[in-house]
């Protein structure tokens, strides 16, 4: 286990220093000038411009620029905004968890909805059940999620009146950002409308959660289904059939548990895919996370912000990848002795 | 076996959960009300600005002023001065306040004196007296006190004890109290200043608001929201909902979709009106905005010399399909212009008809039964009473067509525009005139006398000896019925003479919940929340004030003139 952590530790240090490569070299692409890109100080005057250019080391070659950078990076400094002129790293620290949080509930409900009924499909092969599922998931697949967003607004929001249509919680709800997140921000809150703003906050993420599921619960089903019928083939399942055990002992006891490590693999990839799904639905729903922020800095052409909210991003997505890894392998010593991209 | 225990666990929970909800009772949100409104603020303080959607967000909601408007026919009324007092020759005028009004108590001020004559004393002079100290914070631009030359008016500001003041005027003015009484003329605190001085803050004054009004700020996050608390000391009865906040949703459809979604209680500016019409449970409402849009002839330029083509061309527009081509019906036809919303309005005032016949017989009179060709000048902006000036032009040309006029429509960038127009190198032009308080006079004078003309606020060049005497004579008398008369005679000049053709008064529009209840819009623009309140709240609070004799029996002060 221990060869495997730090197997996994040498490769997020390189694949980061590779972003880091990558968004330091933005700075030279992007237009305008390499110092005011990397510290988004638009209004300086130019004895700050001065004191910027020492600190980032301008005058030496571009590798001591880049340990600089690196430096910089390290201790949280991420330059300024360009459009709002705030700190990044506080707004960056302010708005992730807000995403983390839309996209592990969504994560849930994908894995609830989508892998269940992947066995269904499985263990009904071939059957009319397996084909309808099927073919929803290929729909569910096939429908782009902005489409969906808004859809799910006009059905569930405007004309049944079920849940709200935007933001994270109503705003008369006064919650003190602790940890970021906001559920538990809300149970560490000493506001008397406690409960009701548990129960508004619930009602806020349904919607942009179920749309951002849909996605992933398509693939898990697939990939549920697929695990699930390579199971059932296996020779311990007929092995435990011949035994006499009930068709139930046989999926509940064995099959449930042995399909669910092949698909634990796949979550940390699905991660990836369902962020970016998320940062779309983030903006129809005007959640306040990390991606509207991104996408808004796009139009406004804010490189400083484009360049730390990428690499801020990307690095997030690498850990959740390392950390399904860890349970994979938790679960599957199998899977300890792998080598890189060795199956 | 646990999948069972799992879900006991989990029903048990949720039951806790409703049983929790049902304690609280009304909750948060049936005691609150939320708006969405169409921008942020650009400031806390209405002095420094003209801009409706940061009036809307302060002026009546933070702060009173010292007499203000009542009623459908805005009549003035007393606020934080309990009366008044006007000299026979007007140049006096001596306000009374009231005691026991108490200032915000907020986390960054806590108030250790009432209302008195200082902060009255100190909120004009912020804005009129050049050397004040806190007259550049925050830029030195006091839009409306400038526009209106009050600096000009008032000689000086007298304390005569704590509770009572008393401006001299340089000239009776009858327009003065009217001018006091508008949104911006609003009480700061002269004590939150001298912290703030001590502080090294003044900026705050402007960003950290302390008023009187009936609520106080909370909290502003910029684009966001503003988040506002009642005001629990506030001198009338504490206003009925604990909370108001703003949204601030500056997309028309944002804020279709939250009222629509029941996210926001009141939505200001909406779209959509049918699908909102059709909705059991939201209501749209409409107040006519103290404002007219309007055809002006150059009376100094032929053939408009001639008030008998002006009437002509009056008879010739049709301003019914002006209103629904162009306003989309959500305007009200002007006669006059004065919207019929002011008291003065007179209701003997003749509907110009649509009479084209009238109108070619009449061009005959005049010597062009052959007709002409004329320019007609127009702003390619929206402006509030003029949506799109470029299709009312269209379609008055091709109404004009009809008796042989031969209209070329001439669009011009808006400053050139105005600064020609000064100049008057037009024949005809298409403007408006939004009005910033209720009193008459600033429709008459501004847009039609003599010194206007001067001014380059009345470009039609018009200027009438017998409707400028009886302006000024309206302005002198302190009679409000003597008042009334003179300006109907002053409307029926204007119909006579036609220097210009009123068209429409566009309305502002708002929609709101049906269980929010209450008057918002103010008769003359702009919004007020204080006496919103929602319907459970209104349940709750009548059951218990059966139960509870009354707290404070407010005593109506009437104002004395």
């Amino acid at each position: 286990m221990l060869v495997f952590t730090l197997r996994r530790l040498s490769l997020f240090i390189f694949t980061m220093l590779l972003l880091t490569l990558l968004s330091f070299s933005l700075n030279f692409l992007f237009p305008g000038e390499t110092i005011i890109n990397l510290t988004g100080a638009i209004n300086a005057t130019p004895s700050q411009l001065i004191e910027l250019n020492d600190a980032y080391q301008t005058h030496r070659n571009i590798f001591w620029q880049y340990i600089t950078y690196l430096s910089h990076i390290i201790n949280g400094d991420l330059g300024l905004s360009m459009a709002s002129q705030s700190d990044i790293s506080t707004e960056i620290v302010t708005l992730l968890p807000a995403t983390i949080e839309l996209s592990l509930v969504a994560l849930f409900i994908a894995m609830f909805i989508g892998i269940p009924l992947g066995f269904l499909a499985a263990i009904k092969h071939n059957k009319f059940t397996d084909n309808l599922i099927l073919s929803l998931s290929m729909l569910g697949y096939s429908i782009p999620v902005f489409w969906l967003g808004l859809l799910a607004i006009l059905t569930f929001s405007i004309s049944l009146g079920w849940f709200p249509s935007a933001g994270q919680i109503s705003l008369l709800f006064e919650i003190k950002s602790v940890t970021g997140i906001q559920f538990i921000d809300i149970l560490l809150s000493d506001s008397p409308y406690k409960w009701q703003a548990f129960i508004d906050a619930t009602a806020h993420i349904i919607l942009p959660a179920c749309v951002i599921a849909v996605a992933p619960a398509t693939i898990f089903i697939r990939l549920a289904r697929t695990s699930m019928i390579e199971v059932l083939e296996t020779s311990y399942i007929r092995a435990a059939s011949a035994k006499g055990l009930t068709f139930q002992q046989i999926i509940f006891r064995h099959a449930i548990r042995n399909s669910l490590i092949k698909i634990i693999r796949h979550v940390g990839l699905q991660f990836a895919n369902l962020v970016t799904i998320a940062m779309v639905t983030e903006v129809i729903f005007s959640w306040p996370g990390i991606g509207r922020w991104l996408i808004e800095s796009i139009y406004q052409r804010d490189y400083t912000a484009i360049e730390s909210g990428l690499l801020v991003l990307s690095c997030f997505i690498f850990i959740v990848h390392i950390l399904t890894d860890f349970i994979y392998a938790a679960l599957n010593p199998l899977a300890r002795g792998n080598k890189y991209g060795a199956r | 076996m646990n999948y069972r225990k799992f879900i006991t666990i989990s029903l048990l929970s949720l039951l806790l959960l409703t049983a929790c909800n049902e304690e609280g009772k009304l909750s948060l949100s049936e005691r609150s009300v939320i708006y969405c409104a169409e921008g942020s603020p650009e400031t806390f303080n209405p002095q420094l600005v003209t801009s409706s959607t940061t009036i809307d967000a302060t002026s009546n909601q933070l702060y009173d002023r010292l007499i203000t408007y009542q009623g459908n026919k805005n009549t003035l009324s007393p606020a934080l001065a309990k009366s008044w007092h006007v000299t026979r020759d007007g140049k006096k005028v001596t306000f009374y306040l009231r005691k026991n009004v108490v200032f915000h108590h907020t986390d960054y001020f806590t108030p250790s004196r009432f209302l008195n004559a200082d902060d009255v004393i100190f909120s004009f002079n912020r804005a009129l007296d050049v050397e004040h100290p806190y007259h550049l914070v925050s830029g030195g631009h006091y839009p409306f006190f400038q526009n209106i030359g009050l600096s000009k008016v008032i000689d000086k500001i007298e304390k005569i004890n704590d509770y009572t003041i008393r401006f001299h005027l340089s000239h009776a003015n009858n327009s003065f109290l009217a001018n006091l009484a508008t949104d911006f003329a609003i009480i700061l605190s002269a004590e939150y200043a001298e912290q703030l001085t001590k502080q090294k803050a003044k900026s705050d004054i402007d960003t950290h608001p302390i008023g009187t009004g009936p609520f106080k700020l909370k909290e502003y996050r910029v684009g966001s929201l503003i988040r506002f608390y009642r005001h629990e000391q506030y001198w009338r009865e504490p206003a009925q909902i604990e909370q108001l906040v703003f949204d601030i949703t500056p997309s028309n459809t944002g804020r279709l979709t939250k009222l629509l979604a029941k996210e926001c209680d009141v939505a200001a500016y909406p779209i959509a009106h049918e699908k909102i019409t059709q909705h059991n449970d939201l209501r749209l409402e409409a107040v006519t905005a103290l404002n007219v849009s309007y055809l002006g002839f150059n009376v100094n330029k032929a053939p408009f010399d001639n008030k008998l083509v002006r009437q002509a061309v009056n008879y010739a527009i049709n301003k019914k399909t002006l209103l629904e081509a162009v306003y989309q019906g959500k305007a009200e036809m002007a006669n006059s212009i004065l919207p019929k919303t002011s008291w003065a309005f007179d209701q003997s005032i003749p509907k110009q008809e649509f009479n084209p016949v009238l109108a070619k017989r009449l061009l005959t009179f005049a010597g062009y039964s052959k007709g002409f060709s004329m320019d007609l000048w127009v702003m390619p902006i929206k402006a509030p009473y003029n949506p799109n000036a470029i299709t009312m032009a269209k379609l008055i040309q091709s109404d004009l067509k009809r008796i042989n006029i031969k209209v070329n429509i001439i669009s011009n960038e808006s400053n050139t525009f105005l600064q020609r127009l000064k100049h008057g190198e037009h024949q005809s032009f298409l403007l408006g005139w939004s009005a910033e308080h209720p009193d008459p006079n600033n429709f008459f004078t501004p847009m039609l006398s003599c010194s206007a003309t001067q001014t380059g606020t009345n470009n039609t060049f018009w200027c009438n000896q017998k409707y400028d005497a009886i302006i000024k004579k309206a302005l002198q008398t302190t009679n409000i019925n003597q008042r009334k008369k003179y300006y109907a005679q002053a409307m029926a000049i204007l119909t006579q003479e036609v220097p210009l053709i009123p068209i429409a008064h566009s309305k502002r529009y708002q929609a709101r919940g049906n269980n929010v209840i209450g008057n918002i819009l103010a008769p003359f623009g702009g919004i007020n929340f204080y006496p919103v309140t929602k319907r459970n709240l209104t349940h709750k609070k009548t059951a218990i004030e059966q139960s509870l004799p009354r707290k404070r029996n407010n005593t109506l002060n009437t104002g004395v003139n």
